[in-house]
């Protein structure tokens, strides 16, 4: 009996401390770990950096879509991210357009490896704003009123102006504008890096051509009969100027984002020297958009993303990518830009100005419409 | 080697002939697997896309995407596809015939037989973008073979031939097609016997009197029926096309391709659905087609 | 009675014929081998090939790919010999139809295909989505046997045609054999070329498939081959010139653990 009673005690000691020590474990969980990130608009809010760092790192993946390595040194970025808070990062789809990252967050739905962030041209994200996330990283007052959502749900990331590249061992003196390009001397060498009706670089290409042409952000016809009348004058080349035709030599004239002819000077830089020039005739400038999934499967590793892109150092490593980040004049105030990558940033004529999403979707269409038509 | 009327007319060789684990209900028991995996994994893919084409994205039922298909720029990639597919089958069958006769009148000892036999596999299914890369390798306008010619006084870059054209399209196309009909018509040549070459020599005929009396009657249909393989296979293709020519040559499956992932307009993705059940129909009748001349080859080859 | 044949000259037209098609065919392929070995500091070498061992990504892409290709050809090889067997004892008849329905895959479009996928994809709940789509190796794979369907189906039937069927069936079920003693030690061997055939042809299919990979977003080895060729055009040359001389080479050395026996009914032609 003796024994009975002291077992009874014991066994409701062990249940008391047991559950003062689920008490305790209890409330401490809530404090770091039970935190529901996909909720959270700050880091602020969901209990500081180091919070999230911690959750992020609980995470441990990272689903990215269609980000090329070599776009906007998107590869050193990702691999520093990953390397510093040890998050493995899985970027599927590397070529996809804008629509393809669209579509996927539509179509994965919850699965695990549904995109967690995007990188989308800037009317895809005017669009699908219900499919994002609002969030605001630390820094969302070094970015300018007109480049972000004011609810948070995107924000511009970099940006960069429709370039001419050029192979120097190919081509004997550089085209430097639009105009330019009708000479004869660029027989068979100028190329769109892909078709303007699927892609926004070569579409923008096409639209930059309007500007330079008496063209405008209402009217991207005359963009379409520029490029019409290089292809009758045997100047324009079918091919795309993928990767393989630039270093083959096939396509030694590119227009595209000057980011991605610095990428193919980089690439190429131990057979050839390939130029990027800004057209003097036309300044068409368009800025990407970063958004977090509303679904995403890694929420606190999305948003320590967003936060590591938008930091100094970040942008910096987009500006070494020849990417103008969209912090740049801020950073250029505080002093924190790197002064060796923005000296590399080819120089631009005039300001740039930007098309409504109204005036991008009815020029999209009129591209739909007669591209085709106009190359045959 | 027993002919088809002869299986069908052998009887139980008694209890031995059917064992008794197993006793099956009807022939038909056997085919149930096949069928419910082709049912599943290929009838689940293209009940979606019937559907997908004949509704909207609301989910309503519509007569609206195949309406589009009959109009521009749709027509004219129709046209350019059927070109395409039927040049680069023409071609492909035709010197895929000769590769294929080449090699299986070749020693079976040779070593050829195997390389190109293991090439054809490898060969047919090579295409796209490396595909592309390879020939501007050879022809662009730093290629190889560029370089070759301009030694010995023909500059290719001042004629009118480049690589990025639809010529150079169709040398791509071809490099696949004479493989894929390699692979279709081996199997066929390999089953004209020897006896009837010996017969045929016995009677008096010539080698071109065999070709013409013997050989070719019962090769036409496998023949016939590679090329219609050949046909529905350049259909579908476009990777290759666009690494070489962009979208100056617009191609269905191409066409498809921008529908679903490109920045046109809102709501034709369904438009692409209905441009892949009519090349569905396109290819039916090729298998129709197929069918039909397979049952002929298969009483001769039997 | 085997007839000896007299040793043959070679014919010029044979010779002529293999010789064009070789340069026809490797002509491209030894141009961008030239291409692949300019190394990205300009200089000639082998560069580009030591980097692709070194690459994480790839190698991963190649291991998953792997993977599929195995599985893939296993539930190819499991589902479809027994049945061409079946066609062959019970339904002759039939052959036809099971012929035309394998024939199938092969002339529906990969992007249609492609298309039909993703938008199953997207319309399936939330449990079919993490069990069949959420990893490469259970959304790609029964698609992919789908896939190989025609030339797996053709190779076979021409294989167990080839045998005298009805007599080793009644031979084996007389001795007391079921299906499976039936299929796998009776059967299997005597058509070792052509099942040979079939899965080197799936193996095939499945390293150089991009457009249903790339249209469901898996990043397979030949869909990150693709993509390495926006980085680095002489490493994606390389190994995509790699890829297709050890597909060749391992269809080339399968035809050695092939039957005699098939080779020996070719006479002479022409």
């Amino acid at each position: 009996m003796k024994s009975r009673k002291h077992k009874g005690r014991a066994i409701a000691a062990a249940l008391a401390a047991g559950a003062l020590a689920a008490g305790v474990v209890a409330a401490s969980g809530t404090a770091s770990g039970a935190t529901n990130w996909s909720n959270i608009t700050s880091a602020k809010a969901g209990g500081g950096m180091a919070a999230l760092v911690a959750a992020a790192k609980k995470e441990g993946t990272l689903n990215l879509i269609a980000d090329p390595f070599n776009w906007t040194n998107y590869g050193q970025i990702i691999t520093s991210f990953s390397k510093k808070y040890g998050i493995h990062v899985n970027d599927v789809n590397k070529l996809g357009t804008s629509q393809q990252e669209i579509t996927a967050l539509q179509t994965l739905g919850g699965q695990s490896r549904a995109p967690d962030a995007v990188d989308v041209g800037q009317s895809y994200a005017l669009d699908n704003a219900s499919l994002f996330a609002p969030y605001k990283v630390t820094e969302w007052n070094m970015i300018p009123a007109a480049n972000k959502a004011a609810n948070g749900t995107w924000a511009n990331d970099y940006g960069g102006y429709i370039s001419i590249g050029c192979n120097t061992s190919i081509v004997k003196v550089c085209p430097t504008s639009f105009a330019d390009l009708n000479n004869a001397a660029y027989k068979n060498d100028v190329a769109l890096d892909n078709s303007p009706v699927t892609a926004n670089s070569a579409f923008s290409a096409v639209w930059a051509a309007a500007l330079a042409n008496g063209g405008s952000f209402d009217n991207i016809t005359p963009g379409i009969t520029f490029f019409q009348k290089l292809h009758q004058e045997g100047n324009f080349v079918e091919t795309p100027g993928l990767p393989g035709a630039i270093a083959s030599g096939q396509t030694p004239i590119v227009i595209d984002w000057d980011y991605n002819n610095a990428a193919a000077a980089v690439a190429n830089a131990g057979k050839f020297k390939w130029t990027t020039a800004v057209p003097t005739d036309a300044s068409y400038a368009a800025f990407y958009a970063q958004a977090i999934s509303a679904k995403a499967p890694h929420p606190a590793a999305a948003r320590l993303w967003l936060e590591y892109l938008y930091s100094s150092t970040g942008q910096n490593l987009w500006l070494k990518g020849l990417g103008r980040p969209v912090e740049l004049q801020a950073m250029i105030k505080n002093k924190t830009v790197n002064q060796t990558y923005l000296k590399a940033l080819p120089p631009v004529s005039k300001p740039a100005q930007y098309p409504s999403l109204a005036q991008v979707t009815a020029a999209e269409a009129v591209v739909a419409q007669q591209w085709a038509a106009s190359q045959s | 080697m027993g002919s088809v009327a002869v299986l069908e007319q052998s009887p139980s060789l008694g209890p031995a002939a059917r064992s008794r684990r197993g006793t099956l209900r009807g022939p038909w028991v056997g085919i149930l697997p096949f069928a419910l995996y082709v049912l599943l994994f290929l009838g689940l893919p293209l009940y979606e896309v019937l559907y997908g084409a004949i509704t909207t994205s609301g989910g309503s039922l519509t007569w609206y995407n195949f309406n589009q298909t009959f109009h521009e720029p749709y027509t004219s990639d129709f046209i350019s596809s059927l070109k395409l597919s039927l040049e680069t089958a023409a071609i492909g069958g035709f010197f895929g015939m000769w590769l294929a006769c080449a090699v299986v009148t070749s020693s079976p000892r040779n070593p050829l037989r195997r390389i190109v036999g293991s090439g054809s596999a490898v060969l047919a299914y090579f295409a796209g973008v490396p595909l592309a890369f390879t020939w501007i390798a050879l022809l662009g306008r730093f290629g190889e073979l560029t370089k070759i010619l301009e030694h010995i006084g023909i500059n290719l870059n001042n004629t009118s031939f480049t690589i990025s054209s639809l010529t150079g399209v169709e040398l791509a196309y071809v490099s696949f097609q004479v493989p894929l009909m390699v692979l279709l018509v081996t199997p066929a040549l390999e089953g004209l016997r020897a006896e009837w070459r010996e017969a045929a020599t016995g009677l008096g005929a010539s080698t071109f009197q065999y070709i013409r009396h013997v050989a070719a009657p019962v090769l036409f249909p496998a023949v016939t029926g590679a090329v219609l393989l050949l046909f529905g296979n350049a259909f579908a293709a476009y990777a290759t096309a666009y690494a070489l020519v962009g979208d100056t040559v617009q191609l269905v499956p191409g066409t498809i391709q921008n529908l679903m992932s490109g920045n046109v307009l809102v709501d034709e993705n369904q438009v692409g659905l209905a441009l892949g059940v009519e090349m569905i129909v396109v290819i039916a009748f090729i298998m129709v087609g197929y069918a039909l001349l397979q049952r002929r080859a298969g009483r001769w080859l039997q | 009675m085997r007839l000896r044949l007299p040793r043959r000259r070679p014919r010029l037209w044979r010779v002529t014929i293999l010789v064009l098609a070789a340069l026809y065919f490797l002509g491209p392929i030894a141009a961008s081998i030239r291409f692949s070995l300019i190394q990205n500091n300009g200089k000639d070498g082998l560069g580009n090939y030591t980097q692709v061992l070194h690459d994480a990504l790839l190698s991963h892409a190649l291991g998953t790919s792997l993977e599929i290709a195995g599985i893939a050809t296993a539930i190819l090889l499991v589902l479809m010999l027994p049945t061409v067997v079946w066609v062959r004892l019970k339904m002759p008849r039939i052959a036809l139809l099971v012929e035309s329905v394998s024939v199938l895959p092969i002339v529906i479009p990969p992007i249609v295909m492609g298309a039909g996928l993703a938008a199953l994809q997207k319309n399936s709940g939330a449990g079919l989505q993490s069990l069949l789509f959420n990893s490469s190796l259970t959304g790609l794979t029964p698609f992919y046997v789908i896939l190989a369907l025609p030339f797996a189906y053709r190779s076979l039937d021409v294989g167990v045609r080839a045998i005298d069927l009805r007599t080793l069936v009644d031979a084996a079920r007389s001795l007391g054999a079921g299906w499976f003693t039936l299929i796998v030690r009776v059967i299997l061997p005597n058509v070792r070329t052509a099942v040979l055939t079939a899965a080197s042809l799936s193996i095939a299919l499945v390293l150089a498939e991009v457009v249903i990979a790339g249209t469901l977003l898996y990043d397979t080895f030949p869909v990150e081959l693709v993509n390495q060729a926006q980085e680095n055009t002489g490493l994606a040359v390389a190994l995509s010139v790699l890829t297709l001389l050890i597909t060749w080479l391992l269809l080339f050395a399968i035809t050695f653990l092939g039957n005699r026996g098939s080779r020996a009914r070719v006479g002479r032609l022409i």
